[in-house]
Parts: C-alpha cells; structure tokens; sequence
C-alpha cells in the first residue's frame, strides 16, 4: 500500500483493473467477527410501490427510516421505526433524479444528496425544501456532451460535479464529498457559505488528494472522514480540512458512518464491487467497525444476495452502533442488522499517516 | 462608458467589499417573509423563476420542478415538463395549477398579470409566452415550441470557464481563491455536468438581419418577459438566445415592430431580461450583460440610460400616481459572494436606496429572477438559487 501511494497513477490503473486483488492486500488480518442477524422483510413497502437501487439510508432520532432510492424515479422514502412505511417525501421534487445519498441532522432534517442533478438539498421534518447547495444544471441547455470538450474546469465554490454525501459538525458547518467529476471535499458554514475546500476536480493519490471520495462522516470533534474509494483508504482532516490521519487497512471504504454518543464508533464498509466479478465475494464485503482511532474492533458481513450477505453496500446508518442499517446497490434493499458482541483482539491501526 | 466599465470591473475585483456606489445609497430597513406562501406537503418549489399577484392578492408561482424530460423511442427526441405554475389565494394559501399537463411549461422563466388578470406565463426552453385567463384557460399562444431537441444540444459551447469562480487550489492552505472577477458574474459550473447557464447569448442572426435583431415575427430564442402599455400592445424581451431585441405587438398579438441587436451601443444589448413599462408608456429594459438599465419610448426610440444599478436582472415598476422601480442586482445561482441586493430607484434613474444581498438566509437573496411590485413597501422577490418566494416589506423609510 505504501508503493501505491508513491506511484498513485499507475496504482490507480491497477486497482481500478483489479479491485479484488488490491482489496485482499488492503485489509488487516485476524480481525476478530461480529456475529448478527438480518432482520426478515423489515420495511414493508405498500402494494405497487418498490424500491430500486437502494443508494441511501437513514434513521431520525425517533427511529424513522429514510431510503433514498432510485426506483422509476429516484425517490425519497419514509418508514416508521417499525419497518412501516408511512409516506414519499417530495415526490417529482427538482432535486431528485439519481439518488446518491441521504442523512438526517441532529435537527432530524432530511438532507438528500442527487449525484444526476449536482444538489445537496435540506427537507425539514415537514417535508418542504429549506436549503439548497449547487445547481441543477438548466434543461434549457438542453442535453449536453460529456464530457465537454477542453480542458476540466475547476471546481467552483458552489457547485458541485456528481457529489457523493454530506455531514456536519457540531456547530452545523456542512461538509460535502465531491465527487466523481469533482475530487474534493467542501466545507460550507452552516448558511451555506463557502469557507474552504481540501483536493481538486483533479484525483489524485497522494495524501489530501482524492480519487473519488465518495462518503463522508463528522465526529463530535468536528474531525471529518472521508470514504477515498477511488484509493482503497479512509483520510482523517480535522474541522479545517488538515490532513490527520490515514486509514488504509480496511478495503476500499466505500462508505463510512459514526455512532452519536460518548463514545463514537467509525464503521466503514468494503463493499464487493458492482457486477459481481469472479472471486470479488471471497474478499469483499465485509464492514468494518473500528474506534475513530483507526483501531479495528471487529468485522461483519459479506458479499451475498441472500438477506444477511450483501450486494455492494452503498451506504449505512448507525444511529445505534449495534443497529445498523444498510443500503445496497445490487439487491434493491436495506436490511437492518442487529450486532452481538464480537470477541478477539482488536487490531491497532498500522499506519497513522500524517505525512 | 469607458470609466464606467473600468469601474464596474474595480469593484467587482473587490468582489466582496461594499460597491462603491452603494456608500452614497441610503440602506432601506426591511422585512422578509421566506414562506409566505404554504404548500401542501407533498410538494415543494424547485427554482423559482417567477411570481406576480393579481387585483385580488392571488399570488402566482412559476417554477422550474419535476423532471425535465426527453422522450426516447424515436430519432427525434421530444422535451417535456420541467416547470409548473402555482396558485395561491392573498393569504397564501394553495389554491391549484394552472397549466399542468400543458405542451410548453419547460423551463419556466416569468409569470406577469395583466390589468385584467390574464396571468402571462414567459418559458425561456419552449419559446413561448402563454397568456391564461383568471379561470386558467388559454386565451393567446406567443411563439411557437420547437417539435424536437437535438441531442447533443444544438450550438452547445463549451462553458465558459471565467476568471475566477474556482474554489483555490486544493491542500491545506486553500483558502476562498478565484472570486469571480469577470465582467459576467458566472461560475463556473460543477464539473463537466453542466455549462454555465449564462454562457452570452446573442449574436444570431434573424432572417439575414443584423445578429440578435431577430425576425419581423414572434419567433423568440429563450424569451425573459413580458409587459404591457395603456392601449394592451404587448412587448417581448427576447431573449437569452440568439436574439437580443424587444418586440412589440399589438393587443391581439400582431407584430408590429422590433427594436434592437446584440451589442454594447445604446439600443443595443446583451442578456435583456426583464422588462416594465410605466405610465407614460416609457419601456424600461433590464439590460444585465451590459449592466445598464435602457429607457426607450413605446416605439423603440432610445431615451436614456441607468448605469448605477450592478446587473440588473428583474425589475418592477409600482402602479399609482408616483411610480419607483426596484431593481434586483442578482447574483446567479453559482455563486453566493457577490451582488444580490435591490436597488429602489426612481423613473429618473437616481437611487433611492438599496436592501439585502446574496445568500441563503432569510433577508438574503439568491439570484433574483423576478420581482412583483404589490405596492411601493410590499415587494415579492422570485430566487432561483433558494427556491423560494420571499415577500419583502420595506418599513419607515423616507421616499424622496
């Protein structure tokens, strides 16, 4: 992984041509296992409504569910704590079009990130708009070449290129991952007023680089951790986007939340790639649960179709660290997991990479 | 005119210091209401481009929701929605659509009432302007819809990467670099995902005319609004597209004349964007690529210029015996650090005084495209970038 880091182009093409390989080098050893189960069949859909490639989940401070979900059209869901579903928020809003991401504030504001419309957008608990970030790119333009020709743009202020999630800190600054055609990570005030970024429109691997960063979460502190998936590694900046630490034991990191409470938990998935690839589910994944000191915990999980296996997880949510819900692109669900104590010894990180 | 462009860029290098002229312009007190207006919980606005009232205080919403669509099936793919028009009742609350389902509702741009409360619904994509009756039944089509898009977009440039705009380098130290220092105020856009929506238009030829001048006819090119003199004779600020004109109909929608051609000379603009007419008949042009206000006489004749109002891009005139005009500075939509505060200016061009600024709070506007002028203290402001209708109340200030 150090190699890789030193040569991050040539590194990027292989890992890109051979995720599995990469992967099985990436991730610690004799982590110790988690037990769970799957909850059967927990969010009931009523008849003629289905989700699609459940890209985003959440839960509010009651407990309701909120799946982010592109069906025919890219949908925002709602369920009880009980699985029930209760209503569609927004349904036809400007903002949806394809789901990346959605998560609930301290507030229980229902935050949706739209990676086919380029938009961060604020539902309050109602279910009306009340912030918007980035721009909608205008039909009147009609459909546009892509990319376009001549050199990449720099990455704006406030507008975004195909962004990926959202987080806050404890004073309410927004921080947004982005993305896929920008690689960079946004701080915004809690206004929605730009105050600084870490990357570029540019990936790259070098530390404070990106190659697709494409989760984020915040911890009480306000140190931010970023999902590098494009680099098979997590990166830690504190609250002014100052590189912190460098998690590369645990896989690709596709996605990444962090427990509320005293004491936070970090877990981050290494999801199985898209497709299905031959040997992929033999070292993919599992999600790891770790201190947000890089300190492995324990893991859980792997690739399968069948309820308890999954099929590339896009996103989690944990709300409660031994409850966690996750939403997968291949099987067009979320389950809900419920953890039991895991036994072995936890794995002290590594690498902690202030370089 | 020179002094007056090395002005305007001066400032706009200082991007976020005060403007200068806005040190002589007393600031008005004021009060914004964000949600004057209660939608039922199902839905919600997307960019609101437009919003006016009637006699009664019923208060219309033009906005850009839902998924602007192309059809797939066939070599000829066909644009659908993208833009709704909302009712509600003078104490807010939702009446209905008007429209809904309706051939040319793309991408809404302006909604006007007329003194009869017809409600005229302007739609930059499908280049019409649609004239509904209070019951909401079309009385009069302007222009016509084009049968198909072309994909890639027809003419699609590149966006116009300006100066600035950028977010600084990456790294550590990256602080808020590249303000926007270009004379058009664009970012530029998220990624290669989209253009920048205000790339200049203009410079199209209208059936062998000179560029921007358009034809003798109401074929526009993405149309910005619509306004109306004593007799009923209807005017056209056309548009963002190709042309860059004003045209002129009579009351039953005949052409009569058109005026103007992309340009920087009087008569001539870039980027008009909205349009009144006050009393007198006088036609006030809110010519935003060239940042100027231009006054012409119902026949197009050029009168006279305001050069003191930022980039306009809505302005309204108050009806009654002593008419202001408020003035919206907008900022785009991109971008949050410059301009975006009203003007309230008198028939005269001198500022009377000046309000608000870009942003996404209450009391902060983001990218203007409309204002409906109720009364000289009771003003409605359409925001793009917020997507919401704020209802503004101007207290206690001294009118001279």
């Amino acid at each position: 992984m150090r190699r890789a880091l030193s040569v991050p182009l040539a590194a990027a093409l292989v890992l890109y041509a051979l995720p599995a390989f990469a992967q099985v080098k990436a991730t610690a050893q004799n982590v110790p296992e988690i037990p769970y189960d799957s909850v059967p069949n927990f969010l009931k859909l009523p008849p003629g409504r289905y989700l699609g490639e459940a890209i985003g989940v959440a839960t509010n401070s009651k407990g309701h569910v909120f799946v982010y979900t592109r069906s025919a059209n890219t949908q925002l869901f709602e369920f009880d704590q009980n699985g029930t579903f209760v209503r569609e928020i927004g349904p036809g809003a400007y903002n949806f079009e394809f789901a990346h991401s959605v998560r609930v504030d301290p507030q229980d504001n229902i935050w949706v990130v739209d990676e086919g419309t380029n938009t961060i957008t604020r539902f309050n608990p109602e279910g009306h708009i009340t912030l918007v970030l980035g721009r909608r790119p205008p039909a009147v333009q009609g459909m546009l070449q892509a990319p376009l020709p001549g050199p990449k743009p720099p990455a704006a202020k406030y507008t975004f290129g195909r962004p990926t999630d959202v987080a806050w800190d404890p004073q309410g600054n927004i921080f947004i991952s982005d993305g896929y055609v920008n690689h960079r990570v946004v701080k915004f005030d809690k206004n929605g007023r730009f105050v600084k970024q870490v990357g570029s429109q540019i990936p790259g691997g070098e530390p404070s680089q990106f190659s697709t960063p494409h989760g984020i979460a915040v911890d009480l502190n306000g140190n931010v951790y970023v999902a590098d998936r494009g680099n098979n590694r997590m990166q830690v900046f504190d609250n002014n986007l100052v590189l912190k630490n460098i998690y590369d034991n645990i896989g690709v990191s596709w996605t990444v939340c962090i427990s509320p409470g005293p004491h936070q938990y970090l877990f981050t998935s290494n999801s199985n790639p898209n497709g299905n690839t031959p040997g992929s589910w033999d070292i993919t994944g599992e999600i790891y649960k770790m201190e947000l000191d890089g300190t492995i915990l324990g893991k859980f999980g792997h690739a399968g179709k069948q309820l308890g296996g999954f099929q590339v997880v896009h996103m989690m949510d944990c709300r409660n660290p031994d409850q966690i819900f996750v939403a997968e692109i291949e099987s067009w669900r979320a389950q809900k997991l419920l953890l039991k104590p895991a036994t072995g010894t936890p794995v002290r990180p590594t690498t902690t990479a202030a370089r | 005119m020179k002094r007056t462009i090395q002005l305007a860029v001066g400032v706009l290098a200082l991007a976020v210091a005060p403007l200068a002229a806005q040190l002589v312009v007393p600031e008005l007190t004021y009060d914004v209401q964000i949600e004057p207006l209660k939608l039922p919980g199902n839905l919600n606005f997307g960019e609101v481009a437009g919003v006016a009232t009637n006699s009664k205080g019923d208060v219309f919403v033009y906005t850009r929701t839902g998924h602007p669509t192309l059809s797939l099936g066939t070599a000829r793919p066909f644009a659908h929605g993208g833009s709704r028009m909302f009712r509600f009742d003078k104490t807010g609350k939702y009446v209905g659509e008007i429209g809904q389902g309706s051939y040319a509702m793309l991408f809404a741009e302006k909604v006007k009432v007329d003194p009869q409360d017809n409600i005229w619904v302007v739609d930059q994509m499908s280049n019409t302007i649609m004239e509904f009756d209070a019951e909401g039944r079309l009385v009069m089509l302007l222009g016509r819809k084009a049968e198909s898009e072309a994909v890639p977009a027809r003419g699609a440039a590149p966006p116009a990467a300006p100066g600035g705009g950028g977010a600084g380098a990456g790294g550590g130290g990256a602080a808020a670099g590249g303000r926007a220092a270009g004379p058009a105020p664009q970012a530029g856009a998220g990624g290669r995902g989209g253009a920048a929506p205000d790339a200049e238009g203009g410079g199209g030829r209208g059936r062998g005319g000179p560029p921007g001048a358009g034809g003798a006819q109401d074929v526009f090119s993405r149309p910005t609004d619509v306004a109306w003199d004593a007799a009923g004779n209807i005017y056209v600020a056309d548009g963002l597209g190709n042309n860059s004109r004003i045209a002129k109909f009579d009351k039953n929608g005949k052409f009569v004349r058109s005026w103007g051609q992309t340009g920087t000379a009087n008569g001539q603009f870039r980027q008009p964007r909205s349009i009144a007419i006050d009393a007198q008949g006088l036609v006030y042009v809110a010519d935003a690529g060239n940042r100027r206000i231009q006054v012409f006489d119902g026949d197009g004749n050029y009168k006279t210029r305001f050069l003191n109002v930022g980039t306009p891009r809505a302005i309204c005139i108050t009806s009654g015996p002593r008419q202001v005009m408020y003035v919206s500075n907008s900022n785009v939509p991109e971008d949050i650090d410059v301009e975006g505060n009203i003007y309230k200016v008198d028939l005269t061009g001198k500022l009377l005084g000046t309000f608000g600024r870009a942003g996404r709070i209450a009391k902060e506007f983001n990218a203007v495209n409309q204002l409906e002028c109720r009364t000289e203290n009771e003003v409605w402001a359409a925001e793009l970038g917020n997507w919401r209708v704020s209802k503004i109340t101007l207290r206690g200030n001294a009118t001279n």
